[in-house]
């Protein structure tokens, strides 16, 4: 007889689920009941909120400003309609309205950059050949000015390709930068090195990320030479950069270090140099051990590109936030800002699934 | 040494004086270019600015502070106090709720498992700003002063704030306090001597009836003593505001709820975590010495636990100090935002940023040299 034939029949039985999940004690029978309660409560509070008493559409008046008046009537739900009105508004800020299809295409190629790098068929050389070639692509679409693209300057960039370009050029800039601090913090020879990168690590890490947003944003145009003028936007860009370096360094440190010492001593004594024993030997396996804690910094680092706002640039956030302080829709925050949570929540919980997942198959890879 | 690049020290050196060097040649450049365009601004460096009078408006002041009249130092030292506000309260909350939280993700019960599961996987999927945001705009929608929800007396919500009653200050409660304290001591001292006679004799003297009397019974008894003085400082109503009671302001009520809930994600992670890496084996030990559950947990698996449980913790308390930084996002003003008017007003960028660093270095020192002391008194002894 075959095991499977042996194995007892998985009836489903939810009473007998219930009684060993949800009333195994008389304490939780009680919790049970409350937490039933509770939620019913407040599903049915946010479904008489958000569906039953919601207006989807106001009507628009004569001079072209919708009349949001059914919107202030007591008893009314959520104003959907806020966001077929502002969305191209929140999604891309000042951007010029006709040629909005080429930040959205740079979103598309953003996600797709993501999927790509997320597949481990694309987990060679040529990765970081596609992340250039990406960023290019965007910088062209964005900017313009060759093409027959007209050319968008700097500041009427906004909403969630800015959004999106801050994360995403500052953790590829970033990344190559905290490899080198933490190879410099464990280079053993070379101690001037290592006291300079424990100075730099503890310092940034010293501070909050506004602080280093308004001080990049005071100090930078302080730091150049006349006549050069340094844009708000790169300033907070290149602060994202230094500062996530130093978070990324202490996470690729804490690689380096879990990895055996015979691997450094069988590179050595295979004759191999520094950089070849560290790009051929050492940084493959311990990158690949810090793969779920870069990927959760990373998802820190998307949530902590709203900051930006604090200082003036129109990211996601700023966006969502400026259409709500227009007159007419200043009581919509809240539908607003759900669909913002939205937004940032399925980038943040891909990412996050995706970590995890990774570390459940590292896990099942080291028992074996 | 040999003069040949083959030589290691040798290439060390090298390499060393370059790398220093290049640094070191931009730090050069940088200064030199500051420097001159502060000339060029006419912004002389010192910390004299620290007092002239500021003319800040603070909204939140736990000292006296007159606008226009009080020095910079004074609103420096202002933001000081309120990032330690927010803060202290902001890490014992998010312990609690986190702590609840983390062995709620564990319970045997799947409906409060779940619930806290999708809580901390939602919450922490979304930046702290925007529910900062979302915190502050809830507690706005109050209705004003005059109409103010009243669901007990002497409570007050409006969208001033809450309002609450104050006990009237009199020496009685400075006794009982007094006492209080006293009975800590005793407490502790109480408690020791009953492990030691546990130890010696194996028969521990009860010590519930003693922490009762020292800490309850006693200072209760001094204030009624004294006369048992009681008067509340109740909120009314005069004019367009509130006189009297004690106010939570809405900027410092939707930082903490915010801090609170986006930090107590976190905190019940590493609380999960720390559970579940304590064997299981540890609590069939525990029972097969016939100890029941609750002492299983509190004198086997949290010691345990909590060695794996406090070095995270340390980081994410800093998190939560750096984190109250974004309470220029929605007006409260701490020492970032103050500082942050400051540099704008005086023009001291390079003063300003390094008292903001000055600031959390020492947050991030003490809490490092607390959690440092804590983990070596907890660690494993071994031999």
């Amino acid at each position: 007889m075959s095991a499977t034939a042996l194995r007892p029949a998985r009836a489903f039985d939810p009473v007998g689920w219930a009684r060993a999940n949800l009333f195994n004690a008389w304490w939780s029978s009680a919790l049970t009941l409350v937490l039933i309660y509770a939620i019913v409560r407040a599903l049915w509070g946010f479904i008489r909120w958000g569906f039953v008493h919601a207006v989807y559409s106001v009507p628009t008046g004569a001079n072209g400003v919708p009349q949001t008046g059914v919107c202030q009537a007591a008893g009314v739900g959520a104003c959907w309609a806020v966001i077929p009105e502002k969305i191209r508004f929140i999604l891309f800020a000042f951007y010029p309205f006709d040629q909005q299809w080429r930040p959205a295409l740079c979103c598309a190629l953003f996600v797709a950059l993501y999927a790509i790098s997320a597949n481990r068929f694309f987990w060679r050389r040529e990765l970081a050949l596609i992340w250039v070639g990406t960023l290019v692509v965007v910088g062209i679409l964005m900017w313009g000015g060759v093409f027959g693209l007209p050319y968008v300057p700097q500041y009427k960039w906004g909403g969630l390709p800015l959004t999106l370009i801050l994360a995403t050029l500052g953790l590829a800039a970033a990344f190559p930068l905290a490899v080198l601090v933490a190879l410099g913090r464990r280079a053993a020879n070379l101690p001037a090195v290592r006291l300079l990168c424990v100075i730099y690590v503890e310092i940034i890490r010293g501070a909050p990320l506004i602080a280093w947003l308004f001080m990049a944003t005071v100090m930078f145009p302080l730091f150049m030479p006349e006549g050069v003028d340094i844009d708000k936007i790169l300033a907070a860009q290149v602060a994202i950069i230094l500062f996530a370096a130093a978070y990324l360094a202490e996470v690729v440190r804490a690689g380096l270090q879990s990895l055996p010492r015979g691997q450094s001593e069988a590179a050595d004594a295979l004759g191999l140099g520094y950089w070849r024993k560290m790009r051929l030997i050492i940084l493959p396996q311990a990158l690949r051990l810090v793969i779920p804690p870069l990927v959760n910094t990373f998802i820190g680092f998307f949530k902590d590109t709203s900051l930006v706002l604090i200082v003036g640039i129109f990211d996601l956030l700023k966006a969502g936030t400026t259409a709500v302080a227009d007159p007419p829709w200043q009581g919509q925050a809240n539908e607003v800002y759900l669909f913002l949570a939205v937004i940032y929540f399925a980038f943040c919980f891909a990412m996050s699934k995706y970590s995890k997942g990774l570390e459940r198959e590292f896990d099942r890879s080291r028992r074996h | 040494m040999r003069l040949s690049w083959t030589d290691p020290t040798l290439r060390n050196i090298v390499w060393q004086v370059l790398i220093i060097g290049a640094v070191a040649a931009l730090v050069w450049y940088l200064v030199r270019n500051t420097e001159r365009n502060l000339a060029a601004r006419h912004i002389a460096g010192g910390w004299a600015f620290l007092w002239q009078p500021a003319s800040i408006p603070i909204g939140e002041a736990p000292i006296a502070y007159i606008p226009s009249v009080s020095t910079y130092g004074r609103a420096l030292l202002i933001g000081i106090l309120n990032t330690l506000k927010v803060s202290v309260v902001g890490v014992v909350l998010a312990t609690v709720l986190g702590t609840f939280v983390g062995i709620g993700r564990l319970s045997p019960n799947w409906l409060l498992a779940r619930i806290s599961a999708v809580y901390v996987e939602v919450v922490r999927d979304i930046p702290l700003l925007l529910q900062l945001f979302f915190w502050y705009g809830l507690l706005q929608a109050f209705p004003p002063p005059r109409q103010a929800f009243n669901p007990i007396t002497g409570l007050f919500l409006s969208n001033r704030g809450i309002r609450f009653p104050a006990l009237e200050w009199e020496p009685a409660h400075g006794f009982a306090l007094a006492m209080f304290a006293v009975g800590l001591v005793v407490t502790w001292f109480w408690t020791r001597f009953a492990d030691r006679r546990q130890q010696a004799t194996g028969v521990r003297p009860p010590t519930w009836p003693v922490a009762l009397a020292a800490l309850v019974v006693l200072p209760v008894a001094v204030w009624a003593a004294l006369g048992a003085p009681f008067h509340l400082d109740l909120p009314a109503l005069r004019g367009f505001n509130f006189q009297g009671g004690l106010t939570v302001t809405p900027e410092y009520a939707a930082l903490l709820i915010g801090l609170v809930v986006y930090t107590a994600t976190y905190i019940a992670e590493i609380v999960r975590s720390g559970l579940l890496a304590v064997p299981h084996g540890q609590w069939e030990a525990g029972g097969a010495l016939g100890l029941p559950r609750g002492v299983v947990l509190r004198r086997i698996v949290l010691p345990q636990s909590l060695r794996i449980i406090i070095p995270p913790m340390a980081s994410q308390y800093l998190n939560l100090i750096k984190n109250s930084s974004l309470a220029v996002g929605i007006g409260y003003q701490d020492i970032v935002s103050i500082a942050d008017t400051t540099l704008n007003q005086t023009g001291q960028a390079i003063e300003g940023v390094t008292i903001i660093m000055l600031v959390y270095l020492t947050f991030s020192i003490t809490i490092s040299v607390f959690m440092n002391w804590y983990n070596a008194r907890i660690a494993l002894k071994e031999r």
